[in-house]
């Protein structure tokens, strides 16, 4: 089970939180104007690394907010966690 | 007279079936991924389409990843025509493949009860059937009582969280021994002049104007007129080498097995809403499996609530089972699509190929999708079964949906 550091409440066990998926997909400006392509990729595309990734999750059982986490989906150790709005912080 | 010790029944373990091959400097066709789908789409290939000069190259061993972690439960009872086509398809080639073959698979027809625990899910199960029927796949509503009939050992009691108010049974759905089955491929495979290369991981796909012209590997660069991948979880990691996005969610998903008991569990039960499917191996041991952790991983181990969670609905389902010890418990790395059904298919790259997406449920359409993704292969167009399962049905809106409609543990 992962220990996840939320940003508002300190680390907490996974079981607490909600996954999101990937961080930092932005709903389309102007979404008539999308081709099908264009749409396709919004709806259905991910990232999907073997490292580290920009994820969402929920402290759905604590503060009930939203936050960031960069997570190396290859070892699951988290690097960083930010709050919504935040940039993404640089890692090494 | 004596009972027989579990697992009498079993065949000795065999001799090597096959020979570890050194890459050669090229091949017609290199297929990424040494599992079970790897190895029937190899077998096929060289049977039904005389493509004989093939190498099958694996990272770790053959049939060591999600070959031998899943559940082995085989059945095509779908909702959607595409899925009953390809599965069914696949359920077909089951039936026959220990003779086809020449080697013992263990496999055995002992139904699957997919349950249904509230009125929407009995809606949704007579549903399937009907479908099911339509599509010339065996499938029966049976109710609470019937399923009792059927495995004795349910607990079929109003007064539980999520009582058992019917199912759906395929009475031809079942087991069978997954290393047996990938074995019976590789040495038939093998004996049509197959290579396997193990212990070689692919690391990048080689492309030279629009078409694909080999693999670097951990042994070296090989060349092939055609790759295709059935790389699993980490399709995406290996496509993106040649700059494909796939449409791919990589996710850890658990099993578990008891220590071995005496014939208990007749068939094969399935709860999609409580998330727990269960059947009892050939040798005794309880088979479990779970859904997937959400997060994105690619770790081959999974957190224990997942496991826990498990363990509670089995319990309200099979109260026997309380006494049961766990004996192991293990995860794979599972590659799960938007619409949980599998992309089969050309890429935007001539001579590659990519058959990947079967989430948590690709064993049971082993030899369909051996024998339909071959096909697509050695023809360079998709076969009809796996048509409707290409990549651009993302683009055009043709999604075949069967999250949950399937009675799938997703």
């Amino acid at each position: 089970m992962l220990l996840i550091p939320c940003p508002w409440c300190g680390p907490r066990e996974e079981a607490e939180f909600h996954y999101g998926g990937q961080a930092h997909v932005a709903y389309p400006e102007n979404p008539a104007a999308l081709s099908d392509e264009e749409w396709a990729r919004y709806l259905f595309f991910r990232d999907n690394p073997k490292g580290v990734f920009a994820e969402r999750w929920s402290h759905s059982a604590g503060c009930r907010r939203w936050f960031n986490a960069l997570r190396d989906t290859a070892t699951n150790e988290i690097h960083a966690v930010y709050r919504v709005g935040e940039p993404r912080p640089v890692t090494s | 007279m004596t009972p027989r010790p579990p697992g009498a029944h079993l065949p000795e373990h065999p001799d090597r079936l096959w020979s570890a091959a050194e890459p050669k400097a090229a091949y017609d066709v290199v297929i990424v991924g040494g599992g079970g789908h790897g190895l029937a789409t190899a077998y096929y290939l060289a049977k039904n389409h005389g493509i004989t000069n093939v190498a099958v190259v694996e990272r770790g061993w053959l049939a060591g990843g999600n070959m031998a972690r899943n559940t082995t439960i085989i059945r095509s009872n779908y909702l959607w025509d595409e899925s009953a086509g390809i599965y069914e398809h696949a359920l077909k080639l089951w039936e026959g493949l220990e003779e086809e073959l020449g080697y013992p698979l263990l496999f055995s027809q002992r139904g699957v009860l997919n349950l249904a625990h509230s009125l929407q899910d009995v809606r949704d199960s007579v549903r399937r059937v009907e479908a099911n029927r339509l599509n010339g796949v065996d499938a029966e509503w049976l109710d609470a009582a019937q399923v009792k009939e059927v495995c004795p050992i349910v607990n079929v009691s109003p007064d539980v969280r999520y009582p058992v108010l019917g199912a759906t049974f395929q009475p031809r759905a079942g087991i069978a021994k997954h290393d047996h089955v990938a074995w019976g491929y590789a040495r038939a495979a093998a004996a049509l002049g197959v290579e396997f290369i193990e212990n070689c991981e692919v690391t990048g796909l080689r492309v030279s104007g629009g078409r694909v012209t080999g693999v670097d590997t951990t042994r070296g660069a090989i060349a092939a007129g055609r790759v295709a991948l059935c790389a699993a979880g980490h399709t995406s990691v290996v496509a993106a080498t040649a700059g494909i996005d796939l449409p791919l969610q990589s996710h850890p998903l658990q099993a578990l097995v008891s220590e071995l008991l005496e014939p208990v569990h007749p068939t094969v039960v399935m709860s999609n809403a409580v998330h727990v499917y269960v059947s009892q191996a050939h040798k005794g041991e309880l088979v479990m499996g779970a859904g997937i952790d959400a997060a994105n991983s690619y770790r081959q181990r999974g957190a224990f609530h997942i496991i826990e969670r498990q363990m509670a609905a089995a319990l309200e389902l099979f109260p026997v089972f309380a006494r049961a010890h766990v004996l192991r418990t293990w995860g794979g790395v599972v590659d799960v699509s938007p619409d949980a059904s599998p992309i089969i298919g050309l890429t935007p790259v001539d001579g590659l190929y990519i058959n990947c997406g079967w989430g948590t449920g690709g064993f049971k359409a082993t030899p369909g999708v051996g024998w339909c993704f071959a096909h697509t292969v050695a023809h360079d167009d998709p076969h009809p079964l796996a048509a409707p399962f290409s990549l651009d049905r993302f683009v055009t809106g043709a999604l075949v949906d069967e999250h949950g409609a399937a009675a799938v543990a997703h």
